[in-house]
């Protein structure tokens, strides 16, 4: 305790760099955009008298299903991203350690090369005369396919939740290009990485000992995955989830260039109105309204996560209060 | 040969162009206490993981209870490992460790529960049931991971250096317990280490392993007084090598002369001829030290040779002498049977003696 105390204004100094940093470059300019959102605008494009006219422009019907739209597909990229980073980062942390940081740095390469560029390489790659064209109009005939064999209700349920599109997509009318199918893989092309570093930074401290154990207990391969490696990089997949959702969340460049009109985000619509219509406020109303949506559910799970473990803490302590009570086992 | 519990059948197994085990050949009977001993890189723990089935064998055949159980993967076979670093679940309570390979093989609820507890009151662990691995003592985990590996009765089960990380009281605890659970469950222990003490302590038989061979495999005393090699006779405790010739037969007995030292006179159990060059091994404690000769009724033939003395560890249940004698540097160990104080000391630079009978000494190899 005495040491904690001693060390505590050095610990202070320590972090102040850090804290004026997020103070200045987060905070203020937080409450800044908050602040414009009780502004009106001006017909030049400036920030007008406070006023709650703003707000009230927001009650759009288009907004909703925009916003809707960005979460689902920020949590589709989020779900193949970490998907294809689980075993790609197993595979690295399995590695001779000469090769894992060679294979690390091969999967930062891109990074080299500017973003918009490789996007718009994408769009060469996914031209209707490509093969990525000839995949998709598979994929879709195999999706069409096991969508007829759920049951009712559950596809109910997807069309509603847009995960899937009623009636049958007509293949001389569907392309990969324009479609929200290309921006979903360029974004888990582009978040690839930040999924698979934190998981790989988890797994590389695993101890793979552990699934050698379970394996001589009886587990097979795939069960000692789940079981054993899953929970034992359980830190990095949240980071990883986080590191892949709330870019997209805000992502406006892939939809942008190749989108198409099937799909406009939640960035497009704040780019837009920043940009092309000159309404400060209003992008900053909608910037808001986005991380509120992010946020709220998020701050619930977590709080409800919390609640849980100190549940379970209890649990078992009553579990051990009652074993200790009742003379051991029986 | 295959009708025996357990068969190492000739195995070999090669990690580029070490050869890790080289063409061994093993028995273990059912229940057996039974110890791989050898210094690290002998090849040990390699067996070991070829049983568990980590690794394959490049020839060779590993059999079960009459069943080839070479190429099965590790789940499919009953032989359990507890792992040097216990490998504990750290996201699991020890009562999810230890019902793991239950729940595994899908054993009812009540029966998981019922073994469960079973054995967590074998082991006094109960009070721990619901706790992390990460809020348990060193000592408390092994009997965790000794535990989890026994719960769903393996037919084998192995122990990797299991007390190698432990300090030395808990080291002493352990290997009681562990001889106590081996009599409790009835189960075939192989057990690999490094440390002669505890292999010595626990087995019923232990191989000696060097270099990927099994130098020796007998029971615990074999080893210690009738080692069959060098290798043997210096891994296995602590013993005086005087390496010379034949020169005469006298009956059961031969009298050997080494380099840089008198002859000496040693039993003959191999029947070996004059002319050929032997190890003589004598252990510390057959070597007496006394300031004077032994008396002539102690027994004629006796080795007595006078030695001056050079360095003195007293340990309070022994002394530790090592005295120079001719060109050799002899240890001996004298234990203090009688109170240590009412006799004669013997200090640094005494001229003593050493002396021990001929059939103390045993000669390891003929060359």
């Amino acid at each position: 305790m005495n040491g904690r105390k001693s060390s505590g204004k050095a610990e202070w100094l320590t972090t102040m760099p850090s804290l004026a940093w997020l103070a200045l470059f987060f905070a203020v300019p937080s409450v800044i955009v908050l602040a414009f959102t009780f502004h009106g605008h001006t017909a030049n494009g400036g920030v007008g008298e406070w006023s709650l006219s703003t707000w009230r422009e927001l009650v759009d019907p288009d907004y909703p299903t925009i916003v809707w739209k960005t979460v689902r597909i920020s949590f589709e990229v989020t779900f193949w991203s970490i998907i294809l980073a689980l075993p790609c980062a197993y595979a690295i942390a399995r590695m001779p350690k000469r090769w894992r940081s060679v294979v690390a740095g091969a999967i930062m390469l891109p990074f080299w090369t500017s973003f918009v560029v490789r996007v718009f390489a994408w769009k060469t790659l996914l031209h209707p005369d490509g093969w990525l064209q000839a995949c998709y109009l598979t994929w879709l005939k195999v999706c069409d396919w096991s969508f007829g064999w759920l049951p009712g209700f559950l596809q109910r349920f997807l069309v509603w939740t847009g995960f899937a599109t009623a009636g049958h997509v007509d293949p001389s009318l569907a392309t990969i290009l324009d479609s929200e199918t290309a921006v979903v893989l360029v974004s888990v092309y582009t978040f690839l990485p930040f999924a698979i570093m934190p998981i790989y930074t988890a797994a590389e401290k695993f101890d793979f000992s552990l699934l050698e154990a379970a394996r001589d207990l009886g587990a097979t391969n795939f069960y000692s995955f789940r079981k054993i490696f899953l929970p034992g990089v359980r830190q990095g997949v949240v980071s990883a989830v986080l590191m892949v959702f709330i870019p997209v969340i805000g992502s406006y460049v892939i939809p942008q260039m190749l989108g198409g009109t099937e799909c406009i985000l939640i960035g497009n619509k704040i780019f837009m109105r920043a940009m092309q219509n000159r309404n400060i406020p209003h992008a900053s109303a909608l910037a808001t309204l986005m991380a509120v949506t992010v946020l709220v559910p998020m701050g619930a799970a977590m709080w409800w996560k919390r609640r849980q473990e100190a549940r379970d803490r209890r649990k078992l302590d009553v579990r051990t209060n009652r074993l200790m009570t009742s003379g051991g086992a029986s | 040969m295959k009708d025996d519990f357990l068969v190492f059948d000739h195995v070999t197994k090669r990690f580029g162009a070490l050869t890790a085990v080289d063409d061994v050949c093993l028995t273990v009977k059912r229940g057996e206490f039974f110890s791989l001993l050898g210094p690290s890189g002998c090849g040990k723990t390699t067996l070991l993981r070829m049983l568990g089935g980590f690794e394959r064998p490049d020839s060779g055949r590993i059999y079960l209870e009459g069943r080839d159980i070479t190429d099965l993967p590790p789940n499919q076979r009953r032989v359990h490992t507890v792992f040097q670093n216990y490998a504990l679940f750290p996201t699991m309570t020890i009562w999810d460790n230890i019902a793991f390979s239950l729940k595994l093989a899908k054993k009812e609820k009540g029966e998981i529960e019922e073994k469960v507890n079973a054995i967590l009151g074998m082991i006094q662990m109960s009070e721990h049931a619901w706790k992390y691995p990460n809020q348990l003592s060193g000592g408390q985990k092994q009997r965790v991971a000794i535990a989890r590996a026994l719960v769903d009765r393996p037919q084998v089960l192995l122990l990797d250096e299991p007390l190698a990380a432990l300090d030395l009281k808990l080291r002493q605890h352990m290997l009681i317990e562990l001889d106590a659970i081996h009599d409790q469950v009835g189960i075939t222990f192989i057990y690999v280490t490094h440390d002669q003490g505890e292999a010595m302590s626990l087995s019923d038989r232990i191989a000696v392993v060097n270099k990927g061979r099994i130098e020796q495999l007998d029971v615990p005393a074999k080893i210690y007084e009738a080692p069959s090699s060098r290798f043997v006779a210096s891994f296995i405790g602590d013993t005086n090598f005087f390496s010379g010739e034949i020169v005469s037969v006298e009956g059961d007995y031969c009298t050997i002369q080494p380099e840089g030292f008198p002859a000496i006179s040693a039993y003959n159990d191999k029947n070996l001829k004059a002319g050929q060059r032997v190890d003589l091994s004598v252990r510390p404690e057959k070597i007496r030290v006394t300031l004077n000769p032994p008396l002539p009724e102690k027994g004629a033939g006796i080795n007595v040779f006078p030695a001056k003395v050079k360095d003195i560890v007293y340990q309070g249940v022994y002394t530790k002498y090592w005295l120079q004698s001719g060109g050799m540097r002899v240890s001996a160990l004298k234990p203090h049977s009688r109170f240590l104080l009412d006799q004669e000391a013997i200090t640094w630079n005494d001229d003593a003696f050493v002396w021990w009978h001929p059939d103390d000494g045993y000669m390891v190899e003929a060359k």
